[in-house]
């Protein structure tokens, strides 16, 4: 029977299927899944690494030693992993060796829609992208056998409309492959630069091999229907296609794209009256069009902003599409941070003092919104650290007005470096950890500081003040979030320090199911003088009513920050 | 047959997960092509949430874009409001009247929009307004609410037997909610909504 999966656990399965041993990767929308579906496969070793580019390295460590190895990554991940990824390129690989990348086009969950196709130019690696479940798991499986045939890594893109839509999925056996003995090949894997030089001569083959391969791979295939129309396309944009036009015009859908066949294109273009190319982001295959003399159109008709959809085909190319009705005026409802969050009573302390906070990646990045408004920046994993550090040389009056904000995930992913750079050159910035034991925003990852893998078994758990003590922070503080005035002291002594100072906000999430619910509070309506101070932390149980506060006590996790405001004893614990 | 398009829509944590599940599980049963495709991550904390769940013979897209679909399930009202210009011309928005105030609503900055569903209603769309918190809650948990829509829904798709349905509720549900959620499907089958136009 056939299964309905996501495109993400259809990886997973593809990889599983196609013999992979070992697979590590950092969480990250839309990608997450991956790697959490991978642990459930028997005989393969699954692990969150704390970083990205930890993960490829682990990845070319098991690969050289013989194994069939994969990593994951969202887009910006791949920022973090490109060091590793460029060289990769040189060694090539042992065991075959894949790494799966999510782009997030229209940014759901991210901080820029960067075109991960880049990459695979950039690092000349061949790149598959499937265009649904069923061919994620096929690509998946083939990626080891393309990877070991060409001696290089393989990248395996998808988007978030590939990683998270069901479609129907036949599963296969695994294929047993046993270790490659591991030789010692000094030039292959020593990328010194007299041993570098000679690996980009094999690189520069490779591609040109690669190029060959894809004029009549498995991976690109011509639908000839009508050719009045002939469109080019890949990944989800080809079932976007397929929904408009069916049949009625001829189809070259690349799997495999990069590198981009030439041949190919030159056929299918010469049968077609209008050669057209339908992708999402940049116009890559486009510019490959072009270089071939073919100037298709491309961009003029498609904007490289957001996602495409069978609308926006329609309205490009066809004079009928549904009407248009105006969108209602209506009261937006962005995500906000959870009732009994404890994230919330931190921001409102900030908020109150009109502190600059130099944000980062994750739960804690919702601060920004109303009515919080707290958050100064928000660049990339761990920049909230070394951003202030930054301000703090030109601007040191700062330090008493400025703090630095991030989570326990992303300070082991990447804050670690930065807090570095804040105690060996000297400002006197103020960071403080959200430490929540968990990595949130993706749905509840284990990471270094939790203690547990993530299969659930013990592990050594980062201690989070020992690390801050050992690179020179003298000054930490361990807070409950969820006491108020502590905070504040907190925040003040650390402020006024002539030194670095760490303050450590300890509570877990607030979702975690190992967390205790507390019974809900209640608004004495006698008392409540409607003044509303409650109401400027945000907190999604509380609401205004005939002008007093009243708590939704199906939300309310007891949390008492609201009751800490309240300067009439208003909130009460019982009803 | 025509493919189907059926949107649900809630705020995160109302439980549109199960339901796409249970969706995409009795269309693949009854050996439908199916595509569900939802979206994770930050949207999910409390923020409008949206999935598309599209069955047929052959079924491409995994997204439903304006104009397009047959169905919206709506757990709330704001949510359904929002979402109007998704439903196709004959299309009809299923929804539980219930309310849940956003962020700018909470704290007084502007109104609850409590008649937009009226007020953005279009003539060619049908409502049909079912209080499924109430059965639910009559079940024995309020978390039923999607389960008592998905009944209602599955009175109108014809083309699929109850029993499939019934089936594919108990390879969904855990054992131990499956008589509750069995109540709840029920009470959303049998119920019989004042259609408003």
């Amino acid at each position: 029977m056939k299964e309905l999966l996501i495109g993400n656990h259809s990886i997973a399965r593809g990889l599983y299927e196609g013999g992979l041993r070992f697979i590590s990767g950092y969480p990250g929308t839309p990608s997450t899944e991956i790697l959490e579906h991978a642990a459930t496969f028997p005989d393969v070793e699954c692990e969150w690494a704390p970083n990205e580019k930890v993960a490829l390295e682990a990845v070319f460590g098991a690969s050289l030693a013989g194994a069939r190895a994969a990593c994951t990554c969202k887009h910006v991940g791949q920022n973090v992993a490109a060091d590793p990824l460029f060289t990769f390129s040189y060694t090539g690989v042992g065991g075959g060796a894949v790494i799966c990348v999510a782009d997030d086009p229209a940014m759901h969950s991210s901080q820029n829609e960067q075109d991960s196709r880049h990459y695979a130019i950039a690092a000349k690696l061949p790149m598959l992208e499937p265009s649904d479940s069923g061919e994620a798991l096929a690509f998946a499986k083939a990626a080891f056998a393309l990877s070991e045939q060409f001696d290089t890594p393989v990248l395996l893109r998808t988007c978030t409309r590939i990683a998270h839509s069901q479609s129907l999925v036949e599963l296969g056996e695994r294929q047993e492959v046993e270790l490659k003995p591991y030789q010692k090949q000094s030039e292959k894997y020593v990328m010194m630069p007299a041993y570098a030089k000679g690996r980009h001569p094999v690189v520069e083959e490779r591609m040109k091999a690669l190029a060959s391969f894809a004029e009549d791979c498995p991976f690109n295939r011509i639908e000839w229907g009508e050719k009045k129309i002939g469109i080019i396309t890949s990944g989800t944009c080809y079932h976007y296609v397929k929904e408009v036009f069916g049949e009625k015009v001829s189809v070259l859908k690349l799997g495999l794209i990069n590198p981009l066949p030439r041949e190919l294109i030159l056929t299918f273009s010469k049968e077609v009256e209008r050669l057209i190319v339908i992708e999402e982001l940049d116009g890559i295959i486009e510019a490959h069009c072009n270089c071939l003399g073919l100037f298709p159109e491309g961009k003029s008709l498609f904007s490289p902003i957001g996602e495409l959809s069978q609308r926006a085909i329609r309205q490009a190319l066809l004079e009928e599409v549904p009407p248009l009705h105006n969108a209602p005026a209506l009261p937006a409802r962005p995500p906000m941070m959870c009732s009994g969050c404890p994230h919330r009573g931190l921001f409102y302390v900030l908020s109150k003092h009109h502190l600059t906070v130099f944000g980062d990646i994750g739960c804690y990045t919702l601060g920004a919104v109303p009515p919080l408004s707290s958050l100064d920046t928000c660049l990339c994993m761990g920049a909230s650290i070394s951003s202030l550090h930054g301000c703090l040389k030109v601007r040191p009056e700062m330090a008493q007005q400025a703090v630095a904000v991030i989570g326990d995930s992303t300070f082991v992913h990447s804050g670690i470096t930065s807090l570095i750079d804040m105690t060996y050159n000297q400002t006197n910035g103020t960071v403080i950890i959200l430490d929540n034991a968990i990595t949130g925003m993706t749905g509840h990852q284990p990471n270094p500081t939790t203690g547990y893998t993530i299969k659930g078994e013990l592990s050594t758990q980062v201690d989070v003040e020992a690390l801050c003590r050992s690179v020179g922070v003298s000054s930490i503080q361990v807070v409950d979030p969820y006491d108020l005035s502590a905070c504040d002291h907190a925040i003040k002594k650390a402020l006024g320090e002539e030194q670095v100072s760490v303050i450590i906000l300890r509570r877990p999430c607030v979702l975690l199911k190992t967390v205790e619910k507390r019974p809900p509070l209640f608004v004495d309506t006698t008392s409540c003088k409607g003044c509303m101070r409650c109401m400027s932390m945000g907190c999604p149980s509380l609401s205004v009513k005939n002008g007093k506060a009243q708590i939704d006590a199906t939300l309310c996790v007891g949390c008492k920050v609201c009751q800490q405001l309240c300067p009439f004893s208003a909130i009460i614990d019982e009803g | 047959m025509q493919s189907v398009s059926i949107m649900i829509v809630g705020v995160g944590g109302q439980g549109t997960l199960l339901s796409s599940k249970l969706l995409g599980r009795v269309f693949a049963d009854c050996g439908l092509d199916v595509k569900v495709s939802e979206v994770h991550g930050m949207s999910q904390r409390g923020g409008s949430v949206v999935t598309y769940v599209r069955a047929g013979e052959r079924v491409y897209s995994p997204i439903i874009c304006h104009g397009e679909a047959d169905y919206i399930i709506a757990f709330e009202k704001l949510e359904a409001a929002r979402y109007l210009p998704y439903l196709k011309v004959g299309g009809a928005l299923i929804f539980n009247p219930q309310e849940i105030a956003p962020m700018a609503c909470l704290y007084g900055k502007v109104p609850y929009p409590s008649q937009a569903i009226e007020e953005n209603s279009r003539e060619d769309i049908a409502l049909h307004a079912i209080d499924a918190l109430t059965m639910a809650i009559s079940c024995g948990s309020a978390k039923a609410v999607n389960i008592v829509l998905l009944g209602y829904l599955a009175k109108q798709l014809y083309f699929i037997e109850k029993d499939a349905w019934e089936r594919a509720l108990a390879e969904v549900v855990s054992p131990k909610y499956l008589a509750l959620n069995q109540k709840a499907f029920e009470l959303g089958y049998t119920y019989t909504s004042e259609v408003l136009d």
